[in-house]
């Protein structure tokens, strides 16, 4: 099987590297999870995979016509904004999906009347309720207590269908609740 | 004095302004989503910059509000991430052409102090065509280009994620708020067109649920707003931009209504 993504001694960062190098694939169906401490440079490493970080060194090859979603460390939350959840979700495609009834009763809101972490776990379903075969998770646990957190994980493994995860987390408890297999970022 | 209302003469500037209204206002939506509102004033004073200078050239004044603002869209291209402050410099430098280029001519004189009143009644037939031609465009590109424009705002790395170009969306939004300004400008005058494109937006945003109800709700704002202030320029004799201005900042007040909440449209 050919594998989704290939990061080979991938070397990223800004000005001036952060991260790397870093090897790892990814394979379809594969729940992955990139583990490391603040300052790690993990966010770095999922925003070279979407163009916005430079690679500096190594490889990058992504399958051919890969659809990535991308759920940001901090997603753009205007401080008024109009749009609902239910926008949102129709936006990246997530919409032609029945939601969980965790998501489905804050769809409704206007994004600046949810709380951090109900704004949180709408913009979560966005990404995975999207047609993406690669969904990129950055520190989905932000702004949400224990009880949301479960939810999450509840919300992953039920609205994944079968599709790939890489995920990034400072926990390392969520990390290998989640994740199927665990990739080490260190700068 | 009301029955000026009824007057042909009226007719064609009051269908004008009525198509272009709407269109402004959401325009201004999409300028207010890429937090761009101060772009609408730059575009709008140079337009009206462009337009005075094409009369010392003798050339078609919508002619040069187009020129003018598609010049500031191609300088907004060229800079990475073209703040408020660059908007500021350009608001400046378009008013200060305008004054200056209207000295070289009474015809110009004229041109600047209309674009400066707001005087609808001045509109022709060019200005009609080109309303309708502005509705059929945005008609015809809305619908994928809201979706791109959302996603540009909302997932900032969708595009480059994908492989996919945000050029295509980001010239053909440039192209017709500069198509909108223009107009807008050279039809209701500079401060009028740049109260359009802002308030009704504004108001909007703070009070509708949905984004959908933002659209509807602001040209329904401006449409309101244009109808209310062409019966009371007709009526009290006045110069139609300084009341349009003057009745959405009036309206401006519903944004202090109570902010929708879930479960009531």
């Amino acid at each position: 099987m050919q594998p989704l993504l290939v990061c080979d001694g991938l070397i990223a960062g800004y000005d001036r590297p952060v991260v790397g190098p870093v090897s790892f694939d990814l394979y379809a169906g594969e729940v992955v999870g990139l583990l490391g401490s603040n300052g790690a440079g993990k966010s770095t490493l999922l925003k070279a995979l979407t163009g916005q970080a430079r690679v500096f060194d190594g490889c990058l090859t992504r399958a051919p016509g890969l659809r990535m979603a991308h759920h940001r460390q901090q997603p753009v939350r205007p401080r008024e904004c109009p749009l609902t959840g239910d926008d949102l979700v129709r936006l990246t495609g997530a919409g032609r999906r029945t939601p969980p009834d965790d998501v489905a009763r804050l769809l409704d809101c206007r994004m600046d009347q949810l709380s951090g972490g109900q704004f949180q776990i709408v913009q979560i379903w966005a990404c995975l309720g999207s047609p993406a075969d690669l969904i990129l998770l950055d520190e989905p646990t932000n702004n949400l207590d224990p009880e949301a957190t479960t939810g999450l994980v509840r919300l992953i493994r039920e609205g994944l269908g079968g599709r790939t995860l890489l995920v990034v987390s400072h926990e390392a408890d969520f990390i290998q609740t989640v994740c199927s297999r665990v990739v080490p970022v260190s700068p | 004095m009301l029955e000026l209302l009824l007057d042909p003469l009226f007719h064609l500037p009051f269908v004008t302004g009525l198509l272009l209204a709407p269109v402004a206002a959401m325009v201004g939506v999409y300028l207010r989503l890429r937090d761009e509102w101060l772009a609408a004033l730059a575009y709008a004073q140079l337009a009206g910059a462009g337009g005075v200078v094409a009369v010392a050239l003798h050339a078609s004044v919508m002619l040069g509000a187009v020129v003018a603002a598609g010049g500031l869209a191609v300088i907004k291209g060229l800079l990475t991430r073209p703040g408020n402050d660059h908007y500021v410099i350009f608001i400046l430098v378009g008013w200060g052409v305008a004054l200056v280029a209207s000295a070289f001519s009474a015809h110009g004189d004229m041109v600047g102090k209309s674009l400066m009143d707001g005087q609808l009644y001045f509109t022709g037939r060019p200005h009609l065509m080109a309303a309708v031609a502005l509705i059929v465009a945005g008609v015809l590109c809305l619908p994928w280009l809201s979706g791109c424009l959302l996603m540009s705002r909302f997932y900032p790395d969708h595009f480059s994620a994908n492989g996919l170009s945000a050029r295509p969306h980001q010239i053909t939004f440039d192209l017709l708020v500069v198509a909108t300004v223009a107009i807008t400008t050279t039809s209701f005058g500079v401060m009028a067109a740049f109260a359009l494109l802002f308030v009704p937006a504004w108001i909007a945003w703070r009070l509708a649920r949905g984004w959908v109800w933002v659209l509807w709700l602001a040209a329904g704002i401006a449409v309101v707003a244009y109808l209310l202030s062409f019966v009371l320029a007709v009526a009290l004799d006045q110069p139609f931009g300084p009341v349009l201005v003057l009745v959405l900042a009036a309206m401006s007040l519903l944004r202090w209504l109570p902010m929708p909440v879930p479960g009531r449209r």
